[in-house]
């Protein structure tokens, strides 16, 4: 049932390689513009697009992802524009996965059963929503995979081997190893610390590990390849959006600069051979 | 929506998933489930510790200065021609709130866990100088954040947090108030969770938090239940109190609410009015929606997304509420009303000249009700309200509005 996730996957480790997970924000810095970078991102070298859905109070999030969701908000962004953004994506690409990420109250505001339903239909492939640990399942997570939606966990450091099982039932897609305890785009991981993280979660699970916050160069994304089957950057990409932009508004640097930083970090993953 | 049907007990709740009805619930990140359950499982011990309630009632006793008074009010009482007014004193409290009830407990807590860094939202930065008391006491590090707009209307208390040397972090995202130094004290013990015990200051957040917070602030009512049969020979038969998150309330409440003739009056900031949409009533102009660890009544947009609340009274400009009142609403065993700013100037300058007694603006949203109420009631009817904070801190606002008196 997630079948442009698995397959993903399973391509780039017949590869041997890992792959890429962008994050960028629907509706950053406007509709317009984060339509053209999502659809610009797969040609890139995105394997796996991650867009986030804006929130007005991202508890979990650093100084840049916060940035974003205020600049997609002020844009006129919503939950239903997400969606539609996501349809106008699926017309020209069949194949990329993409996994919305957020917080649950805009969907919980949305109604489930219409948001599962509707996100299925747009080409949704799995959702992240940060704060729906498992003892919520009910609220969002057992819904999603009844209407055939991927639900990705995070897990943090914080995640210890008595937890890890609870984390992963009904966890699907992929599991998502956040690398620090703390908020995105913050400290920069420990590389060798997180190899073993995510020979830890091998251990419980057959489902690929990605792993995230804190990467920001392609040195970094190599480093990490080496030892995931994913590597999620974020902050450092709506970052871009944000430098490029002239009075708060989309430039025509912005699609590009994102899209440059894209190209460097799948370079540097291509050529960094696995050693899982 | 459709009230659930009516309890046994209206003080049964959280379930073990920490939910009262419909609200509550642990909605957090994964990297704070793990210390969301020590906490929970340290509580449980501690809760039922004949040594921590002795340390509780103690410290009550001699640092806190426990029993608050149960005040008759009879320049007020005569004034409203109505209803026999009370008020339970926790102004006079060390530290001038009712904050310090719960953090005492929170804090003897963070010491049975071991932990020495302690971190505090705060609004009207009464919390935020409770917090930094009792880690001074105790040794303790101390990190507060706190709105840059209240850290600007409230600099008494930013000054007094800093004497008991706490840090106070001026928190510039978002509305800078309370809600937003709520999300950064969560980033920052998302950040430094193994250290760091997060000591909320209101009946909201993660269960346990409310519930935990309940049990702490719940020593309001059960004295006022003493105090009154001593001085009455009877229960009260109402009680006021304002509402932010909800902590002075429930605390004064929650003893109280399975007695079944006693009327209940929550009251909520109004701001500008409630048609202005410039005020802080979750109950009365808000939609159930998820925020900050827990479902509950909270004002948002369409798409649900967050939106600022408006108070005068910086302890009560928080675009939600604690979800135990959020179910109380809901089963209708409390009435939730609301008092304006205007209102509760008026209840303040009131207050200030009939009983000399200078309340926070934070109560004086709930005299401003019971101004309304106590008249229609006859003169047998005993009103307790919540006198929760005193007003020092609110002089420079108050003076602001009125023209520098």
């Amino acid at each position: 049932m997630t079948d442009r996730l698995t397959a993903r996957f399973a391509a780039c480790k017949a590869d041997n390689r890992a792959a890429l997970v962008t994050f960028t924000m629907a509706g950053d810095p406007d509709f317009a513009t984060a339509s053209a970078l999502l659809h610009a991102l797969p040609a890139a070298g995105a394997d796996v697009i991650e867009l986030g859905m804006p929130f007005s109070d991202p508890m979990a999030d650093g100084p840049a992802i916060q940035l974003a969701g205020q600049r997609a908000l002020a844009a006129g962004q919503t939950l239903a524009r997400t969606l539609e953004m996501v349809r106008g994506f699926r017309k020209a690409d069949d194949t990329t996965p993409i996994v919305l990420m957020g917080y649950y109250n805009p969907v919980y505001v949305y109604g489930v059963e219409r948001f599962v339903t509707e996100a299925k239909a747009a080409g949704v492939d799995g959702l992240i929503v940060v704060d729906l640990p498992p003892e919520m399942d009910d609220e969002l997570c057992l819904p999603a995979l009844k209407a055939g939606i991927a639900f990705i966990r995070l897990a943090t450091p914080t995640t210890d081997d008595k937890r890890l099982p609870a984390v992963l039932t009904n966890t699907s897609g992929f599991v998502y190893y956040v690398s620090i305890t703390g908020i995105t785009g913050a400290a920069t991981p420990d590389f060798d610390k997180v190899g073993t993280a995510v020979a830890r979660i091998k251990r419980h699970t057959d489902l690929p590990v990605a792993v995230g916050f804190g990467v920001k160069t392609p040195e970094h994304a190599a480093a990490i390849a080496r030892g995931a089957d994913g590597v999620v950057v974020g902050s450092a990409l709506v970052d871009l959006v944000r430098g490029s932009l002239a009075d708060g508004k989309a430039t025509d640097k912005t699609v590009p600069a994102v899209i440059g930083l894209v190209s460097a970090l799948a370079g540097a993953m291509r050529t960094t051979r696995r050693s899982l | 929506m459709n009230a659930p049907d009516k309890p046994n007990s209206y003080r049964s709740g959280p379930d073990e998933r920490g939910f009262f009805g419909l609200f509550g619930g642990r909605f957090v990140a994964e990297t704070l489930m793990p210390v969301i359950l020590e906490l929970e499982a340290a509580y449980a011990v501690a809760r039922t510790d004949p040594t921590f309630a002795r340390q509780m009632t103690e410290m009550g006793k001699t640092y806190i200065g426990r029993p608050s008074p149960l005040y008759y009010a009879e320049r007020i009482t005569a004034a409203l021609g109505g209803a026999k007014v009370y008020f339970k004193r926790d102004e006079l409290n060390h530290t001038g709130a009712h904050k310090v009830n719960n953090v005492l407990g929170q804090i003897l807590l963070a010491l049975r866990m071991g932990k020495k860094r302690i971190i505090a939202e705060t609004g009207a930065g009464q919390h935020g100088v409770a917090t930094a008391t009792l880690c001074a006491r105790y040794g303790l590090q101390c990190v507060v954040y706190m709105g840059a707009v209240d850290v600007e209307r409230q600099k008494p208390n930013v000054f007094r947090m800093k004497m008991l040397g706490a840090e106070v972090v001026p928190v510039q995202s978002g509305s800078r108030t309370l809600k937003d130094a709520m999300n950064e004290a969560l980033r920052d013990w998302v950040t430094n969770v193994e250290t760091t015990f997060y000591c909320i200051g209101t009946v909201a957040g993660p269960h346990p938090y409310p519930a935990m917070v309940r049990d702490f602030q719940s020593v309001i009512g059960v004295e006022t239940r003493a105090q009154m049969l001593e001085a009455e020979g009877r229960l009260p038969d109402s009680l006021v109190a304002a509402i932010g998150g909800g902590s002075n309330a429930i605390g004064l409440f929650h003893p109280f609410l399975d007695d079944p003739g006693i009327e209940i009056y929550g009251v909520e900031a109004a701001g500008h009015g409630l048609n202005s949409g410039a005020h802080a009533a979750s109950l009365t102009g808000g939609r159930p929606g998820v925020l900050h660890g827990n479902r509950t009544y909270l004002l948002m947009d369409g798409d649900g997304q967050i939106t600022d609340a408006h108070s005068i009274s910086a302890g009560l400009d928080y675009p939600g509420i604690g979800p135990e009142h959020s179910f109380l609403h809901d089963v209708k065993r409390v009435t939730y009303v609301s008092a304006t700013d205007t209102e509760a100037l008026e209840a303040f300058q009131f207050c200030s000249k009939l009983e000399g007694i200078i309340p926070a603006l934070e109560p004086s949203h709930a005299l401003a009700y019971l101004m309304k109420l106590a008249p229609q009631k006859p003169k047998d009817h005993l009103m307790v309200m919540n006198l929760c904070g005193r007003g020092d801190k609110d002089i420079f606002t108050v003076a602001e509005h009125l023209g520098g008196m």
